[in-house]
Formats: structure tokens, sequence, C-alpha cells
């Protein structure tokens, strides 16, 4: 019950919006948000760290063709519920100085798709998963489509077929996996394993890719990612934050969830591949990241830098791999948020985001530069911060499957540390110029957006325990259902 | 079958409405009496009954079509009661339309070649006079002298088949032709194969199929919008009812004989439509291809022919109409102040009338396929049929297809929240199409989140 609750909250939210006053959209927008990310606490608490699913929902739904709606959470789940709900009211109340035109519409599409992205994230039926997958993809497309920036037309639906195209796949995928579950057929979660591991390896090899190419488009991993940097340029900041901060993940957890244990074969056999073009991702984008001169494009190349290295860590398929990527989603969803928030403070004062045109705010805005570097600092991975717990494992994990795999890898937080501070040094650091004199520091509201992540970015680097407990048990389910299959196939 | 009577009735009162001057009650007569045609198929549900000595069965899948027709048929009038009050004979064509409807449910509840037939003239005829219905409009001349000149020519394959079909088995029941090609045909083989493939060439030009297909764009452009609308709901469901009702009851066992060209067309028609839309500026022109690219999908079911067919085909038609219906009265109401709209029309949309444009994103969201609107799950019930039976590739080709489908309806899409334009004047809705948009717009999203309400009806 309490699932569906989770689930359909903000569709409801949605509805109420547009009953309101155009004026109250944003305060019912944070305060329906905030009772989600309440609701995802309290089951937080509830959740009992050593069992997996719980708040099971089960009911038929399209009982003819076996399609259920089965939802609940384990560990993996609720680590990134509680990423969504407790993103989204930073993204609303970031959001809170601009006035955008249509307000009602802009925060309905908002809660919709936190209600898609949190769907995704709980669905346990193949058909579940898709629907959500599929309706996420709308409300950011409006969001981008009405209130981005330049040459959004076709920078938006070059966004919009690239990723439908690789869901269509995944489609294709899942109703061939759909069509080898024995019976009348079912979407149902465990008979889409079972009906993966009755497959031929090199079926499975074919589902692999099938189901991949979903998944590779929304992370993005190299060389799929090119409708990113430009989407995430032309986007409203909120539209970037949602991308970049959440949707991204939806990827990441496909895999974990609806790759590995479906076709572990196939992950055995093109597991390295993707691992090399993960890696090859990571330096590739770490050195764009190096060449850009906008902001927002050098956040953009840093995210796909590190997506890659939570998706080499993920296909080394072992624990402290998975482990790493399950608290690198979190801290860079957090990191990236407060990162995006930093560029719109920048862009709201100055009217620019080329660095070239700024440098000495440090002067000028002694508080929103502490705030930058601890964000910063996240990103680059350094020690007692969100970043570093991940990385560390990731790239662990990395080195334990191959070390010159793992010397690449690793060159992620060397060639991040080089565009990050560079990036600083150019913005923040030397001297005044006349637009960045004036520049005021922060006002109550960005306080309240960019505290709680500072907060966040510290905490989770100094108390990364309860996070990893809490995924612990779920990451262990995954990797058995694994190894019971290599041990059927007699690895 | 009461249904029938009570269209005919209807359909003689607006020709007498004109001699005892009740053309004021005509309209809400006529709504009434389509939705009351609806609830009195109810009745004919689960009792299979045939009537006139087996010309007409209405079994479940009759019933299912039947009320669908009526339902948009009403919905149609909605739509377009305007376009009559500005042309002289309200009741003629008032009457031609509901004659249409009746054609129509002969198409989807015929159990004999003949009733096919007579059922098919009976649309057609009141058609080619409705395309031209805008006497002063050389376009829709064109349009219905095309569609005779074309439409006749079809009829004569489809009597051609009819009658080598007829030579073979020595009768026009279906249930007795079906009997009679299980049995064997013996050495008449090669004449039950000829007549197929006429039939397919002749059904094949009414579901408007590639390569039969030629005229489909020019009619749906040069006559009247409303009719257009007709046309690419009722026309295209009856006929494709028809088209599968045949070849499932009849031609089921011999279907290795005729698969083959049929996935010709299915292919041929998921490619050529796809394509050639994304290259159309007039928006009747693209929607006319986009109605030959869902008779592609539509296509799929046939071939597959499997126990799901039949469902996943009602499915698709509910869900393809209901969107089609809500696309055309929004471009029926654009085009009060711009006639023949090109996509460049829908610029600006948004800020003229916002609710419009919602109507119109919706419905083209429906018809590219994308969840949770009751087009998404037609497509998917479409492609677990064709996978049930086999035709992974043709999934796939359908998938890419419907791809290339998202780049022309989302033009539309982006015009209307993207682009500006020197209009300003906003667009007044009438009452009655924004009933018309309620309905759909909740049936397309109840349809979409509760599939199960119409899948496995028949």
């Amino acid at each position: 019950m309490l699932t569906l609750f989770l689930i359909f909250w903000p569709l409801v939210a949605t509805l109420v919006l547009f009953i309101l006053r155009p004026d109250e959209a944003k305060r019912w927008a944070l305060a329906a948000s905030l009772l989600e990310m309440a609701l995802c606490l309290t089951m937080t608490f509830a959740f009992d760290a050593s069992r997996t699913a719980q708040f099971v929902v089960d009911q038929p739904w399209v009982a003819s063709l076996g399609i259920n709606f089965h939802a609940g959470i384990d560990g993996i789940t609720l680590l990134l519920v509680l990423l969504t709900t407790v993103l989204t009211p930073l993204i609303i109340l970031s959001s809170f100085k601009q006035n955008y035109e249509n307000a009602p519409s802009f925060y309905g599409l908002v809660l919709f798709m936190e209600m898609a992205l949190v769907g995704v994230f709980c669905a346990l039926d193949g058909f579940l998963f898709y629907i959500f997958w599929e309706m996420a993809l709308i409300p950011i497309y409006f969001i981008c489509l009405r209130w981005g920036g330049v040459n959004r037309g076709p920078v938006t639906l070059k966004f919009f077929i690239y990723t439908l195209a690789g869901s269509l796949i995944m489609l294709v995928g899942l109703l061939y996996l759909y069509y080898h579950t024995p019976g009348d057929h079912s979407f149902d979660i465990k008979a889409l394993y079972a009906a993966g591991h009755s497959l031929s390896p090199a079926e499975q090899g074919i589902i692999f890719w099938a189901l991949f190419a979903a998944f590779a488009v929304k992370m993005p991993i190299f060389p799929f990612h090119t409708w990113q940097p430009d989407t995430y340029h032309t986007a409203p900041t909120p539209g970037t934050m949602l991308l970049a901060g959440i949707m991204l993940k939806m990827g990441i957890y496909g895999v974990i969830r609806w790759l590995i244990p479906v076709v572990p074969e196939g992950v055995e056999k093109w597991g390295s591949t993707v691992l090399t073009l993960s890696v090859i991702g990571i330096v590739y984008a770490s050195f764009l990241a190096i060449l850009q001169k906008d902001l927002k494009r050098l956040i953009a190349y840093s995210s796909i830098a590190h997506v890659g290295l939570i998706a080499a860590g993920i296909f080394t398929l072992n624990k402290v791999g998975m482990q790493g990527a399950m608290v690198q989603m979190i801290s860079h969803g957090i990191v990236i948020v407060g990162l995006f928030y930093i560029i719109d403070i920048i862009v709201a004062r100055t009217a620019t985001q080329e660095m070239a045109n700024l440098g000495g705010i440090r002067l000028s805005a002694p508080r929103f530069n502490t705030a930058f570097i601890i964000i910063l600092l996240g990103s680059v991975a350094l020690p007692l911060t969100s970043g570093f717990v991940g990385e560390f494992l990731l790239i662990n994990a990395v080195f334990q499957y191959h070390f010159v795999t793992g010397a690449f890898a690793a060159l992620t937080m060397i060639l991040g540390a080089v565009y990050m501070l560079r990036s600083f040094q150019i913005t923040m650091l030397g001297e005044n110029n006349a637009t960045t004199k004036v520049f005021s520091d922060l006002d109550r509201k960005e306080k309240w957006v960019l505290y709680p992540v500072v907060t966040l970015v510290l905490l989770i680097g100094i108390f990364p325990g309860p996070l990893l407990n809490i995924s612990a048990v779920a990451v262990d389910d995954l990797l058995t259902i694994v190894m019971n299959y290599q041990a059927g196939i007699g690895h | 079958m009461n249904s029938v009577f009570v269209l005919s009735g209807l359909g003689i009162f607006s020709l007498l409405a004109e001699i005892f001057n009740a053309k004021r009650f005509l309209f809400p007569v006529v709504v009434l009496g389509l939705v009351a045609s609806a609830l009195l198929l109810m009745a004919d549900w689960n009792q299979g009954t045939a009537h006139y000595s087996n010309m007409l069965t209405f079994d479940n899948y009759a019933v299912a079509f039947s009320m669908t027709l009526s339902l948009i048929a009403a919905l149609w009038f909605l739509m377009s009661k305007d376009y009559f009050a500005d042309h002289a004979h309200t009741t003629d064509h008032f009457s031609l339309v509901l004659f249409a409807v009746i054609g129509a449910m002969f198409m989807v509840s015929y159990t004999n070649l003949a009733m096919l037939f007579l059922g098919i003239e009976v649309l057609s005829i009141s058609l080619y006079v409705l395309a031209g219905s805008s006497f002063g409009d050389i376009f829709s001349n064109e349009a219905s002298f095309k569609y005779f000149l074309m439409g006749s020519f079809a009829t004569g394959f489809l009597l051609f088949g009819i009658a080598l079909i007829y030579g073979v088995t020595a009768s026009f029941d279906l249930h007795v032709i079906a009997a009679h090609i299980s049995a064997g045909t013996g050495d008449k083989t090669t004449w039950l194969y000829a007549g197929i493939l006429l039939l397919i060439v002749g059904l094949g030009f009414k579901i408007s199929a590639v390569p039969f297909h030629f005229w489909a764009p020019d009619v749906y452009e040069g006559a009247p919008t409303v009719i257009t609308a007709f046309m690419s709901t009722i026309v295209k469901i009856a006929a494709f009812a028809g088209f599968y009702r045949l070849f499932s009851i009849c031609f089921a066992t011999v279907s290795g004989e005729w698969t083959d060209v049929v996935q010709v067309l299915a292919i041929l028609t998921l490619l050529v439509s796809n394509i050639t839309a994304v290259y159309q500026h007039s928006v009747k022109r693209m929607l006319a291809y986009s109605s030959v690219s869902h008779a592609g999908y539509l296509l799929i079911s046939l071939l597959a022919l499997n126990t799901i067919s039949a469902s996943a085909i009602l499915y698709y038609a509910v869900a393809y109409a209901l969107a089609t219906i809500t696309a055309f009265t929004v471009l029926h109401n654009i085009e009060a102040d711009d006639e023949n709209a090109v996509i460049d029309s829908f610029n600006g949309l948004v800020k003229r009338n916002p609710y419009l444009a919602f109507c119109m994103a919706i419905a083209m969201l429906s018809l590219a396929g994308i969840p949770p609107l009751a087009g998404f799950f037609a497509k998917y019930y479409m492609f677990t049929v064709a996978f049930k039976s086999g035709y992974i590739a043709l999934v796939v080709l359908a998938v890419v297809t419907s791809l290339i489908g998202i780049y022309y309806y989302f033009r539309i899409i982006i015009a209307m929240y993207l682009k500006s334009t020197e209009k300003t004047g906003a667009i007044r809705v009438p009452l009655r199409h924004s009933v018309i948009f309620a309905i759909t717009l909740l049936l397309i999203v109840i349809f979409g989140v509760f599939p199960e309400l119409l899948v496995g009806l028949v």
C-alpha cells in the first residue's frame, strides 16, 4: 500500500496543481515533494535491511497477457528512491527564483516525472518497468522543449528519438524474454530471469544488446552519448538537474536489476566490451571536459566520465564494485545538482556561463565560494566527501578486475581534479572584473538549496556506513542469482 | 441487428426531415440514435444470432466493431455539425452518412460474401458523394472523382475474386467456403488462390495498403476535413475489420499460401507511408499517410492470425480512432480561419489556445505510441501478436517505423509549443468540440492505463 502511495502521490499532486491558482503552483509543488520525501524517509526507517523486496504490491493488471502491477522496494531501490525524493524538493526549490511562464504546467511536469522515476525504481514487472521508463521521458521532453534555451527544437527531438530508439529496442528484448517464459507467459521479474537463463549463450548475447541499448543511451555510455552535452546545455536548469541527477541513474539501475541477473551469460560475454567502452568514455569525456569553455558543458562531460566509472564498476560483477556504484550514484546525483545550481546562480548574476568572462568571485561572495568548493571536492572525490567512498570502491573493483583497465579508470580522479579545479580557479580565483565585482553572496533561498547539498556531501563522506548497509543484502542477492546460474552451467 | 433497423430508420427520417420541417430536431435525434444503436447492440452480446439465412451474424466480433463504429459516428456528428450547417442540403448529407455507417456495419458483421459486397458499395457510394460535397471547391470534386474511379476499379477486383471463390466452392457463405477449403479443393486450387489474391487487391485498396494507397493522400487532402475524418476512422476500421473477418474465417487453413503476399504489403505499407509522411507539409496529407501507416500495423495482426489477433485489431482500431477524431477536431478548429492547414498553421497554438494544443499533443503522442496512452498499448499488443506467431523481424521493422513516426507527429508538437506566430486571435472552441475532447482524451488515458477493458473482448 505504501509503495502505491509513494509512486502515485506525485501524480495526485500534479492533478491538484491544476485546480490551484497559478501563483500557488510553486509552493504546492514544493509541499507535495516534501511530503513525498517524508513518506520515503518513513519507509526507510521501517525498512528491514536484512531482507530483500519489502512493501510489495502485486495486483493483476492485464491478467490475460501475464502483466501484473508488481512493485516493491529492496535496498537498491530504496537508495535510488531516496535520491529521487530528496533531490526533487531541492530541484523545485532551486527554481523558485525563476518565474517560469505557465508555472502549473512546469511544476506539474516535474512532479509527473518524479512519479515515473519512483515507478521505474520500484517496478518488479517487466511491462510496468517499461511503462514507467517511457513515461519518464515525456515530462522531461516537454520541460526542455518549452522552457529550454536556444536551438531547443532540434536538440530535444534528437534526445527524444535517441532515447526512444533505445527503449523500443529494449521492448523487443523484453518481449522476446516474455515469450520464453513458461506456461501462459508472464512479465514477472522472476519469470523473466528464468526465461533469460534458459536462453542459449548466443541468444543471451543478442538480448544483452537489446536491453543494454536502452540503458546505454540513458546513462549515457560512450559512444551512445552524443545527445547528452547538447541536451544538458539547452535544457532549463531544473531539467538538467533531473536529467543528470536522477534520470541517468535509471540507466545504471536498469543494468543492475534488468540486465545482469537476466542474461548472465550475455554479460559474461560482452561485459568486458562494455567495460572497455566505459573506460574509453572516462578518458575521452575527461579530456573533452578539460577543453570546454562553457561551464554547463564542462559539467555535462564530467558526468559522462563519472557514469563511465560507475558502469565499469558494475560490469566487474563483484560486490565491491556494485556497492561502490550504489554510493557513487547517490553522491553523483547530489553533487551534480549542486554544481548545476552553482552554475545557475552564476548565470543569473552575470548572464554568462563562459568561464573566460568570470573570475574573482571569491572576493565578493565568500559563502558562495565555500559551498562551491565543498561540492567541487565532492566531485573530485577528496577523502571525507561523498565522492571519495564511491570512487574508491569502484576503482578498487576495476583494479581487481584488470590492472591496466584499473589504471585508466583511475585517471578519472586525476583528470577530474584537473578540469574541476581549473574551472574553479578561472571562475572564483584571480582578479575581479566588472561583472564579478558586484557578485552578491548567497541569499536565503539559495542557502536553502546549497546548504542541504553541502551537508549531504560531507555527511555521506564521513558516515557512508548506513548507505552501504541498506544496499548490501540486495546486492548480495543479485550476485547470488548470477553465481547460481554460473554454477548451474558448470563455470 | 436492431441497431441496423434504428440506423436505417434514422437515415430515412433525415431524408424526410426536410419535408416535415423537422430539421431542428435532426442533429440531437441522430446523435442520440447512434448512441441508442450502440446500446441496442449490447443485447446481441454473446448471442451470435445469424440473420436472413446467414447473411449477417452478430457474433461478438461484429457487435464489438459495430458498437465502436456507432460511437465513433456519434462523435463524428458532434464534430462536424457546423460543416452541415454551412451547406444547403443538411438532410441529404445526414442520411448519406447514416447509410454509410450501416454499410460499415454490414462490413463487420457479414457471413456472406454478397453482404460484404453490399456493405462496401453502400459505404463507398455514400462516400463518393460526400467527398465531393463541397460543391464549389474544385479539389473536393477532384477527390470525389478520383475516389470514384479508383474505388470502382477496386470493386471490380473484389467482385472477380468473389466470383472465383464462388466458382471453386459453389457458395457465398463464409462457413461453407471455409468447410469446403479445409476439405480440400482438388484441381480447382489454382482458382482459389487466384481468387484470394484478387480479394487481397480489392480489400488492400479499401484499407489503402501500399501499393494500393495512391488515391488516399489526394482524396484525403481534397475532401472536406470532416469527410476526411470520417474516411480515416469509420471507413478504415470497417474495411480492415471486414478484411480480417473474411480471411480469418475462410482462408485461415490455407494461410501459408497468402501470408507472403500480405507480409510484402505490410512491410511496404509500414516503410513507404512512414517515410513519405515525413516530407508532408499539409497536415491533412500527413494524417493521410499516418492513416496508411496504421493500416500497416493492422496488417501485422492479419498476418499473425492467432488467437489474440482479433482482440488486438479491436484495441488498435479503438485507440487509433479516438486519437484520430481528436486530431481532426483540432484541425477542424484550426481551419476555421485557415483552410488547408499546413504544419506551420499550428505554430504558437499554445499561446492562442493552450487547451487545444494540449488535446492535439495527446492525440499525436497516442498516435506515436507513447505510454501510458492507448496508442502505446495498441502498438505493444500488435507486437505481442506478431511475436506469438514468430514474426520477430517484422516487429523490429515496426519498431523502426514507429520511430520514424515520432518524427512527423512531433513536428506538430514542436510547432505548437516552440514556434511563434503573428496570429494573435484566440481560437474559440465550440462546446460540442469540448465534449468530444473530454470524451476522447479520457478514453485514451483510461484504455491506455486499463487495457484489460478491451483486451480479450473478442
